[in-house]
């Protein structure tokens, strides 16, 4: 079988825009990326974007993108998979690569979400979930987590304050990267402090509402060495798998168990060959505290009712055995939503090339995991230093 | 968004968002909502069912941040009720301080308003869970 490599990322500062639209975004990410391999051209794009209709009225992505970024009339289509929809693109442009029809593919992941209101970009943000059964009865997104995490609380016995960790680890670890929204260590007591957006979650068990474009370039590494890549470029895609879960958390067989990343994670360590404890750093899906937990837990690198226990006993920090979010996570770093898979997909290109800000030593394998809907759809890919 | 067209999309499901009608397969598994392929086994031989409404509350929240269209209603307590006939429902809760939420509260389902449209727009009812009227 063929093999996969990136061989070029590039990405945008995340934060609020003002001055930039949807277009300026994706083009500038993608020009860094494309820059970043040393090439000018690609076979396709693969465009990673949840609810643009809604945000900003504007669909036909591959088109928009491709057109504006001087790529001709290759084929470009927009993935959507809610809030896994970066991390569905880039496994969508792995398997163009991998199947053969096409050699050098380009994945960029966008997502403007502050040129609507508040309260708008809330209810685009529910079509992630059941409009009929969830968001009928004014489900927020923040309400389904904050259903899980109560939920949590009282199964395992953990508090507000053993949850809030993991926002602070990620905040730790974005005051080094300078495209993360928020440069800045907080406390404990800065989380507790925070407004309740829905009980017992709180401002700061969140990530924020934000702008944001990210873009990777995937080829063969015969390809690769064809374009005259330096090989200290190349990170490998050595592992993937997806899966869904029921869209409706009411209907889920275990409210406490991502079953979906669960599945997907299986797939992507026996493709890789590799097992949890072989994984040198793991970008995980924190929108919420209560997911950076859950998802410890689906990727086997906790025990069922655990994962919080890990960020208690401090081994999800930079040096410690499992580091998480080492360049802020969706919690610091900012969660563009339709991008934020190929954001972790580019910070583990670097960590994995030796770049990152808060380098993880020797890095040698990384796991990024991406989260649609309240666990509904999940992607886990594997990456190796080449 | 939010346009008054959406009367056929609301009404096409009155039956089981006022009378809390979900689905029974072949082999007795009971589901809500109602449809086509029963989850647990994939039988397509489904019936309908109609569930007691009779629940406790397993997990709750507070909504104050709500998405466009409940901003009037603000903040209100969501939660999910297992049904004492199997199903998990989401809903919002009813005639309750939220101070007297908690696991295992016992509730009962009631038609209640669920939201408005613009000043002509279209009402949605639906079901609610409260505790039960003595």
């Amino acid at each position: 079988m063929r093999k996969a490599v990136i061989i070029g990322a590039g990405m945008t500062p995340v934060g609020e825009h003002w001055k930039l639209g949807l277009r300026d975004l994706a083009v500038e990410a993608l020009l860094n990326a494309m820059d970043d391999a040393g090439i000018d051209k690609v076979d396709s794009l693969y465009v990673g974007n949840m609810i643009s209709g809604p945000l900003v009225e504007q669909e036909n992505l591959g088109a928009l993108i491709a057109d504006w970024a001087g790529l001709g009339n290759i084929p470009a289509v927009k993935i959507e998979a809610a809030c896994a929809s970066g991390g569905a693109a880039v496994q969508e442009g792995v398997k163009a690569v991998l199947s053969g029809l096409e050699d050098v593919v380009a994945v960029v992941g966008i997502e403007k979400m502050t040129d609507a209101w508040p309260s708008d970009t809330t209810r685009y943000l529910g079509y992630a979930a059941d409009a009929e059964w969830e968001l009928f009865h004014g489900a927020s997104f923040v309400a389904l987590n904050a259903l899980v995490m109560r939920y949590y609380m009282k199964t395992y016995g953990y508090t507000e304050e053993d949850l809030a960790l993991f926002a602070v680890n990620a905040h730790a670890n974005g005051a080094k990267n300078p495209y993360a929204m928020f440069k800045r260590p907080i406390k404990v007591e800065t989380v507790l402090k925070s407004p309740y957006i829905a009980d017992p979650l709180k401002l700061f068990d969140a990530s924020p509402v934000c702008d944001g474009a990210a873009a990777v370039i995937i080829t063969t590494p015969e390809k690769a060495e064809e374009l005259g890549v330096p090989k200290e470029k190349w990170v490998e895609v050595a592992g993937m798998g997806r899966a869904i879960d029921t869209i409706n958390l009411a209907n889920r067989e275990d409210l406490l168990t991502l079953k979906a990343a669960k599945i997907a994670a299986e797939r992507a360590y026996k493709m890789a060959g590799v097992e949890p404890k072989n994984i040198d750093f793991f970008e995980v899906h924190d929108a919420f505290t209560i997911m950076a937990a859950l998802s410890l837990e689906a990727l086997g690198v906790a025990k069922k009712g655990e994962g919080a226990k890990l960020a208690k006993e401090g081994q999800i920090a930079i040096d410690a055995d499992y580091p998480i979010q080492t360049m802020g996570g969706l919690k610091a770093r900012g969660h563009p939503v339709g991008a934020t898979g190929v954001y972790q997909t580019v910070e583990a290109v670097l960590q994995l090339r030796g770049e990152a800000p808060s380098q993880v030593p020797d890095a040698e394998v990384g796991l990024t995991q991406n989260i649609g809907g309240t666990g509904s759809n999940i992607t886990v890919s594997i990456f190796r230093r080449v | 968004m939010s346009r008054p067209m959406q009367v056929s999309r609301y009404w096409r499901h009155f039956r089981e968002k006022y009378r809390l009608i979900g689905g029974k397969c072949e082999n007795g598994h009971v589901f809500f909502p109602h449809r086509q392929v029963c989850p647990v086994c994939g039988s397509r031989n489904v019936e309908e069912y109609e569930f007691s409404g009779k629940g406790k509350v397993i997990s709750w929240t507070i909504v104050r941040n709500p998405p466009s269209g409940f901003e009037y209603y603000k903040p209100y307590p969501l939660a999910l009720v297992q049904l004492e006939d199997g199903p998990i429902v989401l809903a919002q809760l009813t005639d309750v301080d939220p101070e007297e939420i908690d696991f295992g509260m016992e509730v009962e389902v009631v038609t209640k308003k669920i939201r408005e449209f613009e000043e002509d727009g279209i009402i949605l009812y639906g079901y609610k869970f409260r505790p039960p009227v003595k």
